[in-house]
């Protein structure tokens, strides 16, 4: 199988995040970088999938000379080729970012044949636009099933399950076919040290992307009033039991 | 959740390993009414703590490390927080095996049981290591890991439980206000508390938190990387935190270590990666914490394929993934010591700082010790937050020295070895001429000290088969046969020696005799002109310091004191200053530069330049007067550190170079060389048996053990009076000796020579214990050109203490023979002093 997996770099989750004087751009002064959680699930899955129908993952990022960190991450856990679309650092609008892409997917498609799957984040983590795998896929006018949970290959069809209330919508396409992966689709593994030592030797091809832009662009960053959570410790042991009950006829459960 | 008080006897900020444990150590002493706080939340504030690789390895070099480390272990246990596994640190290279035999060494002088092994015994005890890419290992069985959250968890409650404890997590201090130089309020996001004790116990925060007082804390945060990768298969069967021995990678800065189903590799190799206080993250803006920073992949390449060499069998398994990857954030100080004791600039503001796991509770009963009863159990004169000089203070300084210090955290560092960063800040007003003179210059306090001069390199010629050579490498670093060479010189003819990195500072005032009666040992109500050597005490009667003090006037006073400590001396004698201001301390450091001159021909050359009477009657030894010496106006103090007639000049800054000069030009009819500090402090002083602060002067000995005592004690009351008298009237339990290196040769017939720190043992190979249980240890190590023997000092039990005990100093892994040949303080050089006093 050829898969092609696209991940962004995004600032890590789990620390308030704040933003640069100009109020257009977030401090990154530090902050840990990572693949978004989406991508990083659809990375480990391409891989997955290689190693039960054999192929190879390549990974491919549009993003500043930083990315090439991302790149080597997914190179850690078993793709075996990498592709850099260089930008100045400035986050592109998602019109600009797929047409770039498909720009790209053609070069290599060109040389290599086409990829079975494309899999994308069903959103990135930071600017969330949940269009970029749609376009591509549009694009390159292939099937594309956003969120999925499960993906199974048999033949040249792809089944992707997306949760739906109730049960799975189950969706077999045609490949070559783009799909959108959502976080928890599988747990990543970690990178081992001979993993991490390959993918520092790895060349990491890379492509000049033409920046089209004409998609809505970012005025100013806001930061949400945060709704403030109070915790009140009820007891410790045995001796926290009356508070508790007194809680719960509180809230109606008793 | 209780509200903030608004007035605490002691407010703690920190509440990480540090904070907690002093917290306890406060209550035990019956301190009550203490406030802890802590921005974060507890146990995990998200300090250097919650994060750290917890394993102590009890040996140092550092005496003073090794006893707080063995006092913490001992805490540990005593929490039940303490896992014993076992240590061992690996060499990859043959100058890292000698290195290790210094570590076994170590080990010897302060008591640990440690043993070298061949690559097979580092196997067996580490089957997952690869022992073909290793020489050997030094093992420390008593090597563990503790579990410091809890530790301070435990000690936190028990403080509480006494009634002692108030704590306030998720406070942040916000300021510290400071009234007429004391501190009297902290400033928080909760409300203000007033305090007149405040301790800065907040790791690497420390800085920010003491400039908010106007104090200095002078350390760096800084990166050291680490990761853990699992899950390992060796370790599926551990039952706990950790079985197998903890290796320390010496030669790659680095080290391994199970925990549990993991195996962390911690890094010192990397470049250095500082941080300002200020710019650490706050806990908000933390993925993981502000102290756990993102991992910077491309630092930790080099070390993840070394790791891989010594650990392959893990870390080469495909299986075992990357789970974790930080940049922790961990204290570095410019000279690698912690920074501890109550500030210089803010009466009150104390610092318990730079602090690592593996000392922390020995640290936190020292500093309860010494803010309750006024001095700790353990010397903490390394320590001492008031040792360091202005330009050690600085951004600069600090961050230049930090950033050295790092990359040798593992490192093989020489007990001579100088820094190269950051020189050449204090310089000598004779500077031009030293250099002229090829000195070989070394640091202290930082002033540039000539150690030896290169153009006295003729000298070996004229001294020949006098001079001893040395012919390993490791004695011969930071080290010149010129240094016997002057010695010779000087003991023949006389010497020139720079003396500017002292520390200078008048005593005046109505009452500044009465102060200095109160303070030293000496009687100081001698006649004007008079100079007094004396020991301080602190009030246990432990060796505090040791300094010159002359008699300027009836009101006047001038305190002399080395550069090392000098500034530690210093706030000693300004925080006893009496209240009613009837006595005032000033530094005089930096108006004044002293030139010693000694020799037999030192009154030949200075009565050449002066017309004053430096006769023997007319300039009697021990007393000091101005003379002129040409347009110089000189203080001249006859007193000596070398054991020769001479004297030490104390003129303006700006004038040194003109006394330099005319002493220079004048002293070449006499033979004068100019000597360097290497006769000056080492072979000068050990051939007379001078004791010397920081190696045989320490708070662990007292003058009667020092061999220091004076046939009467004053009848003013003085600091330490009281346990000084009734050791006087005891038996000693130790006894300071001078010792002969007897045979230099090694088993393989080069010579070796020791440097410091040795064990001393009996002939059997036992360690020498004294009934305090103290070990007996080499504490200084010096040519002695003019006896023809290699010296040590050592205190020895009175059984050993008598001259002509034959005994044996470890060195190298191999023991050599020694023998008493001073027992006590009279000079093994011109016993009488008939050259002092001629």
């Amino acid at each position: 199988m050829r898969i092609l997996s696209l991940v962004k770099r995004v600032p890590a989750t789990g620390g308030r995040i704040n933003l640069a004087a100009d109020g257009r751009s977030i401090d990154t002064a530090y902050l840990g970088f990572v693949v978004s959680p989406h991508e990083e699930c659809a990375v480990e899955e391409g891989v997955r999938l290689v190693e039960a129908h054999g192929g190879e993952v390549v990974v491919m990022t549009l993003g500043p000379a930083e990315a090439a960190d991302q790149l080597r991450d997914a190179l850690a856990i078993g793709a075996e080729r990498a592709v850099h679309l260089e930008t100045d650092g400035a986050d592109w609008d998602p019109v600009a970012t797929a047409s770039a892409l498909v720009d790209a997917v053609r070069t290599l498609e060109t040389d290599g044949g086409p990829f079975d799957l494309i899999l994308v984040g069903n959103e990135s983590a930071d600017s969330g636009g949940y269009q970029v795998g749609i376009r591509l896929a549009v694009a390159l006018d292939r099937p594309m099933v956003n969120g999925a949970k499960a993906i199974e290959v048999d033949g040249g069809v792809a089944r992707a399950r997306r949760q739906a209330p109730g049960g799975w919508e189950v969706y077999d396409v045609p490949m070559p076919a783009v799909i959108g992966v959502r976080e928890g689709i599988n747990l990543p593994r970690y990178p081992s040290v001979p993993g991490r030592l390959r993918a520092r030797k790895k060349e990491i091809e890379r492509m000049t992307p033409e920046h089209r832009p004409a998609g809505p662009e970012m005025i100013r960053l806001r930061i949400p009033v945060e709704q403030t959570q109070e915790v009140e410790i009820l007891g410790r042991g045995p001796e926290a039991a009356p508070r508790v009950v007194e809680i719960l006829r509180e809230i109606g459960v008793l | 959740m209780s509200t903030l008080p608004t007035r605490a006897d002691t407010v703690i900020i920190g509440a990480g390993i540090v904070g907690n444990s002093l917290a306890y150590h406060l209550a035990k002493l019956g301190r009550r009414d203490i406030v802890l706080l802590d921005k974060g939340t507890l146990p995990n504030p998200g300090g250097s703590t919650g994060h750290a690789s917890n394993f102590i390895f009890p040996t140092d070099h550092s005496k003073e490390m090794t006893a707080l480390t063995l006092d913490s272990v001992a805490q540990y246990q005593e929490l039940g927080v303490f896992t014993q596994s076992g240590g061992i640190e690996v060499a990859r290279t043959p100058e890292r095996m000698q290195e290790l035999t210094r570590r076994m060494a170590s080990s010897r002088s302060w008591g640990i049981e440690s043993e070298l092994l061949d690559p097979a015994g580092v196997k067996a005890l580490v089957p997952f290591l690869d022992e073909s890419i290793i020489l050997g290992g030094f093992h420390t069985p008593t090597v563990g890991v503790v579990d410091s959250l809890r530790a301070g968890t435990i000690m936190r409650e028990r403080a509480i439980e006494m009634g002692a404890l108030t704590i306030s997590a998720g406070t942040e201090v916000l300021g510290l206000d400071v009234v007429d130089g004391r501190i009297t309020r902290v400033r928080t996001d909760k409300g203000d508390i007033e305090a007149t004790t405040v301790v800065v116990a907040c790791g690497a925060w420390s800085p920010r938190i003491a400039r908010m007082a106007g104090a200095s804390i002078p350390l760096s945060p800084a990166v050291h990387q680490m990761i853990s990768v699992g899950p390992v298969p060796q370790f599926a069967d551990t039952v706990g935190e950790i079985v197998f021995p903890i290796v320390r990678d010496m030669d790659t800065n680095m080290y391994e270590r199970q925990h549990g189903g993991d195996l962390e590799v911690g890094s010192y190799a990397h470049r250095p990666i500082l941080m300002e206080a200020d710019d650490i993250p706050s806990i908000a803006a933390s993925a993981l914490s502000p102290t756990e920073l993102p991992f910077t992949q491309e630092d930790f390449e080099l070390q993840m394929e070394q790791a891989l060499e010594l650990v392959p069998d893990i870390l080469g398994d495909e299986r075992v993934g990357i789970r974790y990857a930080i940049n922790g954030l961990l204290s570095l100080t410019p000279d690698g010591m912690p920074i501890l004791g109550e500030t210089p600039e803010v009466k009150g503001l104390w610092s318990c700082a730079a602090v690592w796991i593996k000392e922390a509770p020995g640290i936190a009963r020292a500093v309860a010790e010494w803010m309750v009863h006024g001095e700790p159990e353990i010397d903490l004169h390394g320590s001492d937050i008031a040792r360091f000089h202005e330009h050690q203070q600085t951004t600069a300084h600090v961050n230049a020295r930090t950033a050295e210090g790092f990359n040798k955290t593992y490192g093989i560092v020489h007990p001579m070895e100088q820094w190269a960063s950051n020189r050449n800040v204090r310089l000598s007003p004779v500077h031009k001429r030293q250099v002229e003179l090829g000195a070989e210059f070394f640091e202290a306090a930082g002033w540039e000290r000539p150690f030896w001069y290169g153009a006295n390199e003729s000298l070996l010629a004229e001294f020949g088969e006098r001079v001893t050579r040395r012919e390993a490498e490791w004695e011969s670093r930071w080290w010149s046969p010129i240094i016997s060479a002057e010695h010779l010189a000087m003991r023949e003819r006389a010497a020139m020696i720079d003396l500017a990195a002292f520390v200078i500072f008048d005593v005046t005032g109505r009452g500044s005799l009465d102060y200095l009666q109160g303070l030293v040992v000496a009687q100081m109500d001698v006649p004007v002109g008079r100079v007094v050597y004396t020991p301080l005490l602190s009030e246990d009667g432990g060796i505090f310091a040791d300094l010159t003090i002359m008699r300027l006037a009836h009101d006047r006073f001038r305190v002399v004191t080395g550069g090392g400590m000098g500034m530690r001396d210093k706030k000693w004698f300004v925080d006893h200053l009496p209240a009613d201001g009837s006595a005032q301390l000033f530094d005089a450091t930096s108006a004044w530069y002293t030139l010693g001159i000694w020799g037999p021909r030192a009154r030949d050359v200075l009565a050449s330049v002066t017309s004053d009477d430096v006769s023997n009657e007319g300039f009697p030894f021990g007393t000091c007067r101005v003379i002129q010496i040409g347009s110089v106006r000189a203080l001249a103090s006859r007193i000596s550190y070398v054991g020769e007639l001479g004297w030490e000049m104390y003129v303006p800054m700006e004038q040194g170079l003109k006394l330099w000069d005319t002493l220079w030009e004048a002293g070449q009819a006499h033979g004068v060389i100019a000597a360097g500090i290497g006769v000056y402090a080492v072979t000068g002083r050990i051939e007379k048996g001078y004791r010397a602060h920081g190696a045989e002067l320490e708070l662990e000995y007292d003058l009667v053990e020092a061999g220091m005592v004076r046939p009467k004690v004053k009848a003013a009351d003085f600091v330490g009076k009281a346990a000084y008298l009734a050791q006087r009237d005891a038996a000693p339990a130790a006894i300071l000796c001078t010792l002969t290196l007897d045979d230099p040769r090694s088993s393989s017939g080069v010579a070796r020579y020791m440097l410091g720190r040795e064990p001393i043992l009996g002939l059997d190979g036992s360690s020498l214990i004294d009934a305090k249980g103290r070990r007996s240890y080499v504490t200084s190590a010096g040519a002695g050109p003019s006896v023809g023997k290699h010296l040590l000092m050592s205190y020895l039990p009175p059984a050993q203490a008598v001259v002509g005990t034959k005994l044996l100093v470890e060195y190298m892994g191999e023991r050599f023979p020694v023998s008493v040949a001073v027992a006590g303080a009279t000079p093994l050089f011109d016993p009488e002093n008939d050259r002092v006093r001629s």
